[in-house]
């Protein structure tokens, strides 16, 4: 019990973390942030219940008016900003991407976890922004996605990135991928 | 850390938090609800006077952090001056700058310890349910202090690696990060349970 809760307040503080990160720019102009990359490392490290929880953590701390959004961003503001979309995404984002890691087990992790994270930290997160976009903005679903697909290639990247992560921490700390721990030890 | 709370004090940080959180939470879904651009405007209008208000300090750190909604305004502007549906496109971008304005409000006028107070209020019930919502107070506490303990890590990081380096940090820091993060866990762990664990919290 004491572990879990250590371990998703330590990856809630690492979404924050990462936001700090300076923004990396695309060749193409397109400014991506570490803080998605963040939530995709919840799903495929922490696995689908503590992952989302961790996220959950992580946006309850920016609600009541932590800057720990990238960009030094936060408050209750964001949540009914035209980006809300993306936010209310984030937990299951992590919830999918560490499901498919913990149930498809028979390729390799780095494979694995990048697909989990297109998937999950993708697919469902981009699902999720355009219809909060497409309500706030009064846009059909379509005009609002093509406001977004500039940011697809930068989070494309990040997948990949956090799959190979993922594999290199099963080295690492094997004991700490609990994605991949057996179900016994789990919770 | 960039503070989101008002510069100065005003009357509304002595109203209760939960009172406001309400209250926002009926003004926004009724301006969702609002399809005219008359009250969007009135609307609009009022929320710009309380920005005003509480003087000029108040209305710069107000417009600082609306100013991330300037490209969706610009978008959304921009696209129903091209299908010449102005009073759609106005009351849009008015309802978003309300609906932002009134949310960024209640941020401003509430100290972080009366938002942890509604939390640990709204989520009491869940004892009902075997949940010890202590837990999650003392969670948001470890977040608060290990987000800094975090970010020096990173910058410590980063110094190792400009001392071996030529070529700047790049993605691959975000490893021995992540190993780090998880060690601290560990001793986290150790630490909270040395100190009874969560089964003796309703003691403290």
């Amino acid at each position: 019990m004491e572990k879990n809760v250590a371990l998703i307040a330590l990856f809630a503080a690492l979404i924050a973390a990462l936001g700090l990160i300076p923004k990396i720019t695309l060749a193409f102009g397109v400014p991506i942030t570490a803080q998605s990359l963040g939530v995709m490392l919840c799903g495929t490290i922490l696995g689908s219940k503590r992952g989302a929880l961790a996220v959950l953590l992580f946006l309850l701390l920016v609600a009541i008016g932590l800057p720990l959004l990238s960009g030094g961003r936060g408050g209750l503001g964001l949540f009914v900003s035209p980006t809300a979309g993306f936010l209310v995404g984030w937990p299951i984002a992590a919830f999918v991407t560490g499901l498919i890691v913990e149930k498809w087990r028979s390729a390799p992790l780095a494979v694995v976890g990048s697909i989990a994270s297109i998937i999950g930290g993708i697919l469902v997160m981009y699902v999720f922004g355009v219809i909060g976009m497409s309500i706030t903005l009064e846009k059909p679903l379509l005009e609002a996605t093509g406001l977004v697909t500039a940011f697809i290639p930068g989070d494309v990247l990040k997948a990949f990135i956090a799959g190979m992560l993922t594999a290199a921490l099963a080295k690492a700390r094997p004991a700490s991928v609990l994605s991949r721990s057996e179900p016994a030890d789990a919770v | 850390m960039i503070s989101l709370t008002s510069p100065v004090r005003t009357i509304a940080h002595g109203w209760p938090a939960g009172t406001k959180l309400l209250g926002l939470c009926v003004a926004t879904a009724l301006l969702f609800a609002i399809e005219s651009l008359l009250v969007q405007g009135l609307v609009f209008t009022f929320v710009s006077l309380l920005y005003a208000l509480p003087g000029k300090a108040f209305l710069v750190a107000g417009m600082r952090q609306l100013k991330l909604l300037l490209p969706f305004v610009l978008i959304v502007g921009l696209w129903h001056l091209w299908t010449n549906e102005y009073e759609l496109g106005a009351s849009i971008v008015l309802r978003i700058l309300s609906a932002v304005g009134l949310a960024n409000l209640v941020t401003m006028t509430t100290r972080l310890s009366d938002m942890v107070d509604v939390v640990a209020k709204i989520t009491k019930p869940l004892r009902w349910l075997g949940l010890n919502s202590r837990v999650l107070e003392l969670a948001i506490a470890l977040v608060i202090r290990l987000t800094p303990v975090l970010v020096e890590r990173g910058g410590q990081l980063t110094q190792a690696w400009k001392a071996r380096s030529r070529h700047a940090p790049n993605w691959r820091i975000i490893l021995p990060f992540t190993v780090l993060a998880l060690d601290d866990a560990d001793r986290v762990a150790e630490a909270l349970r040395a100190r009874g664990g969560f089964n003796n919290m309703e003691d403290i």
